[in-house]
């Protein structure tokens, strides 16, 4: 078993903080909203507990908890201004503010500029990221249920609908934005403390596609997909390259059509992503 | 009077949906607004409903400002509709659509259920239970588990009808609700509608099945070109010259 970690431990990780990615923006989807602004948010998440760790040795788990309330305060900010836009432009608001935090990462010297922030202190373990998984996981699937999970459902199906039932759409869209924005923000912060260095790039808009690319394999139906659609598609390009078959220009084409399929059928497509084909599933469970 | 209209005008870019509309609505009575299309009929429901401000004049519910209010504040005043288009949640069973317009209605908290704590199972029952009542009492019981989008167009309009109800509403905007209805139907919606009255709810009806309208409404409204022409009782409006001439055109037409 030692063996095993020994020999795929940095991909177990890896599995790990991408299916915590996944989900932050499986709940963001939850709601209908299409937000490419989480590798951004798990941006903030790893710079602000890197740089919390290093310079004020902050403990570990302050840290990592600082990364992640500082993008939720940031989703905040962005979030009542940007959510009043539907579909498609949402995508494109939050892939600008992506940017905007790739950018500022890249020109600030507290940053480390575009070489990244080196030697941050590798505190991170395997337990630590499956557990705030499992936790993560948890949650999302109690939340379901809840009032707040009934509310994102109807507002996902029909947002005029969801209003005059008396659902405050504009505070639920904020929740689930700023939810997303925690969670990827704790997986940024793990992520950092992981391999003693992180770039700009590694938060930009391949990682956002990437992240939506996870729920759009996974599917969207339970908490389930999100982690299954990261694990499969963070194991593959190395099961491949194990037997010889590097991915390279051929992922991101893969990736870019599957951006732009969705995008084409995206405010409709998402829902009947949801659909229930055969039989009726409960929707509370 | 209950709902309150006091010189209502909403105009969008050069056209004016209402002007000058004023009229009252009753408590716990049908009261019916009809009119040619494009007369603002919707146009006023989305207004007392929130999903449009007026751009000048009063609306009162019970004597409370409505006006500019948004549309979740408005539900939560007791204000529940249908819509004309039918805006259903198709990926969700006929009884997860009426649960989903419990949400004024039912707490269902996040800490209990996260805990597994017994009262978030018996929230949850309770919930489905009201539930199935609404759909009992829109006739639609028996399709509890099928998902929305599969319903025939008559079912569809019994299940928006069983989800408003579900909100526990005072009053009721009912926009077309027995359009496309075969006969059977139509006489269960008569019936559903006088015993929703008689629990309490006052209901504005949007309908141009006229005999329909003018057997069921104590008073009704009529609206063309955005004004309204009268209101009264059936017989009133039926005798009313301006209104026989904006159905039947005037003479020598």
């Amino acid at each position: 078993m030692s063996r095993l970690f020994a020999v795929y431990g940095s991909l177990i990780n890896f599995i790990g903080i991408n299916a915590l990615l996944a989900l932050s923006l499986y709940i963001t989807l939850s709601a209908g909203q299409l937000s490419l602004g989480n590798a951004a948010f798990a941006g903030i998440g790893a710079y602000s507990s890197g740089i919390l760790t290093m310079r004020f040795d902050l403990p570990y788990p302050f840290s990592v908890a600082a990364g992640a309330c500082l993008a939720a305060v940031t989703a905040v900010l962005i979030g009542a201004p940007v959510l009043r836009i539907r579909g498609v432009f949402l995508a494109m608001a939050t892939l600008a503010f992506g940017e905007v935090v790739r950018i500022a990462a890249v020109n600030l010297d507290i940053t480390g500029g575009a070489l990244g922030l080196v030697g941050i202190p590798n505190k991170t373990t395997a337990l630590v990221i499956y557990g705030v998984l499992a936790c993560a996981a948890y949650f999302l699937a109690v939340l379901k249920g809840s009032r707040t999970g009934w509310s994102f459902a109807c507002i996902r199906e029909d947002e005029t609908a969801a209003m005059v039932m008396g659902i405050n759409t504009t505070y639920y869209k904020i929740t689930a934005f700023v939810m997303g924005a925690f969670i990827a923000g704790i997986a940024g912060a793990l992520y950092a403390h992981l391999n003693f260095i992180i770039t700009p790039g590694e938060f930009g808009f391949s990682a956002a596609v990437q992240i939506l690319i996870y729920n759009v394999v996974g599917g969207i139906r339970s908490v389930y997909g999100p982690i299954f659609g990261a694990f499969i598609l963070t194991a593959l390009p190395e099961a491949l390259r194990a037997i010889g078959v590097t991915a390279g220009p051929l992922r991101s084409g893969v990736n870019g059509v599957i951006l732009l399929l969705v995008i084409l059928y995206l405010p409709n497509g998402l829902n009947s992503y949801f659909g229930k084909k055969n039989k009726a599933q409960p929707h509370w469970r | 009077m209950f709902l309150e209209f006091e010189k209502i005008c909403r105009s969008f870019g050069g056209v004016n949906a209402l002007s000058q509309v004023s009229f009252g609505v009753e408590a716990g009575t049908i009261h019916g607004l009809i009119g040619p299309n494009g007369s603002g009929k919707t146009t006023l429901v989305n207004l007392i409903s929130g999903l449009t401000p007026p751009d000048s004049g009063r609306l009162t519910l019970d004597s409370r400002p409505i006006h500019g209010l948004p549309p979740y504040r408005i539900a939560a005043l007791g204000v529940a509709r249908t819509f004309q288009n039918i805006r259903l949640f198709s990926n969700m069973t006929c009884l997860e659509n009426v649960m989903a317009g419990q949400h004024l209605m039912a707490r269902r908290a996040l800490f209990p259920r996260l805990l597994h704590l017994p009262s978030a199972r018996l929230d949850e029952l309770k919930s489905r239970e009201e539930a199935f009542a609404c759909l009992s009492r829109a006739g639609i019981e028996d399709k509890a588990l099928m998902l929305a989008g599969s319903l025939s167009y008559g079912e569809r309009r019994k299940l928006e009808i069983a989800r408003a109800i579900a909100l526990g509403p005072r009053l009721l905007l009912l926009d077309e609700p027995i359009a496309g209805m075969r006969q059977r139907e139509i006489q269960e919606m008569e019936f559903l509608f006088r015993s929703l009255v008689e629990s309490g709810i006052t209901i504005i009806l949007i309908e141009h099945n006229m005999p329909f309208v003018m057997r069921l409404c104590s008073r009704i409204t009529v609206l063309q070109f955005g004004q309204t022409i009268t209101t009264g009782t059936p017989d009133e409006v039926a005798r009313h010259p301006d209104v026989i001439e904006a159905y039947l055109g005037g003479d020598g037409e």
